[in-house]
């Protein structure tokens, strides 16, 4: 199984990307699917993470914690956001198969950036929707 | 689940490292490491009990040249082999695109080789994937145990348990000694490439 983007789809996503959540001033996001495969890596060109560690974590992680939804007889848990000392990380799940992972400081306002999240979210799914799959 | 970026012009697989508890999963990711830290930024990364069994997975990335002027870039996992993590062992094989299985050549192990693959099977059906139809490579590992007197099983026993209606390419191993882990790897990542390479233009 396998699916394609092309050269368009990932120009908007970039563009969307950076226009609605990166021009906030957030460290980095990374668009990622629940395979763990990277499909969108921005940063402010100040930090260099290890991006593939992060998404296979990330994807491993959104799955446990759906794994543990289940068991206790919810459908997911909305509030998937971790909190550091300087640095903070916010899930959102987009459609079934991809991840929004955003990394910011905590001179970004985190109900802001849902909002933001929640307006690229729906940019993303147009995109994505166009994708050939098999 | 294989992604195509016809902008970055790269190809992102997952392979997934399943077989039995001890049998050498995280040996082999570990043998590759070895052999790739060089020339990689990543870390290996790895999610395990403090006696060191895995606990969720093992996470590589492992790059091998271009095909059709793709380049490859292979994520390699491994799952927890102990029967009780199979809650962990099935969120692995999401997305997954080729399998290498890592069969114990050690006699006493037999039964555990032939019920890790029921249950890699049985995961494999969750996600609507029948192990007919995924790439799939055999290893027989622990091959060096012999030395040391310690009974293994022949391959012929192991390719009639595991490996007679699938007939997948199989390997003997040692990933304790770095024997045969590249040529497992290559086989596993080109097989799952062909599998896709229509899709690449
Ligand atoms: N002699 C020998 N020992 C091996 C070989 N491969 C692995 N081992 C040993 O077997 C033990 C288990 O190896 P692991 O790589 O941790 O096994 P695993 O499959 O990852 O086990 P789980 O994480 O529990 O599923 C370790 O002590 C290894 O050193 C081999 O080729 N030869
Ligand atoms: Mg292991």
């Amino acid at each position: 199984m396998s699916y394609i983007l092309d050269q368009e789809q990932l120009d908007g996503l970039e563009e969307a990307l950076t226009t609605d959540l990166m021009t906030l001033g957030i460290q980095s996001v990374i668009l990622i699917d629940m395979a763990g495969n990277v499909i969108v890596n921005l940063d402010d060109g100040k930090v260099r993470h290890d991006v593939y560690s992060l998404a296979a974590l990330a994807a491993g992680n959104f799955g446990a914690v759906s794994a543990m939804a289940s068991i206790i007889g919810e459908e997911e848990f909305s509030l998937l956001f971790h909190k550091g000392k300087s640095e903070n990380i916010n899930f959102t799940k987009i459609m079934d198969d991809f991840l929004l992972v955003s990394i910011f400081g905590n001179d970004v306002s985190l109900g802001y950036l849902r909002l933001k999240i929640d307006e690229v979210i729906n940019k993303i799914k147009v995109l994505i929707d166009r994708t050939g799959s098999s | 689940m294989a992604f195509i970026n016809t902008k970055t012009k790269e190809v992102q697989v997952k392979l997934v490292f399943v077989g039995p508890g001890r049998g050498g999963k995280t040996t082999n990711l570990e043998y590759i490491f070895s052999r790739i830290r060089h020339r990689i930024e990543s870390d290996m990364v790895s999610i395990k009990t403090q006696g060191d069994r895995t606990l969720f997975f093992d996470f590589l990335p492992f790059e091998l040249g271009a095909i059709k002027g793709y380049n490859v870039k292979t994520q390699l996992y491994t799952v927890p082999g102990q029967i009780k993590y199979n809650a962990t062992r099935k969120l692995v094989l999401k997305g997954v695109d080729g399998i290498v299985f890592v069969a114990d050549s050690m006699v006493d192990r037999r039964e555990n080789n032939i019920s890790a693959l029921n249950n890699l099977k049985e995961n494999l059906k969750f996600y609507d994937i029948d192990i007919a139809d995924i790439p799939i490579v055999f290893q027989y590992n622990k091959r060096d145990m012999a030395m040391e007197g310690i009974p293994i099983l022949d391959v012929e026993t192991m390719e009639k348990d595991l490996n007679a209606q699938l007939k997948a390419p199989s390997f003997t191993a040692s990933a304790l000694k770095g024997d045969n882990v590249v040529p497992t790897v290559k086989k596993a990542i080109s097989i799952t490439i062909v599998a896709i390479r229509e899709k690449l233009l």
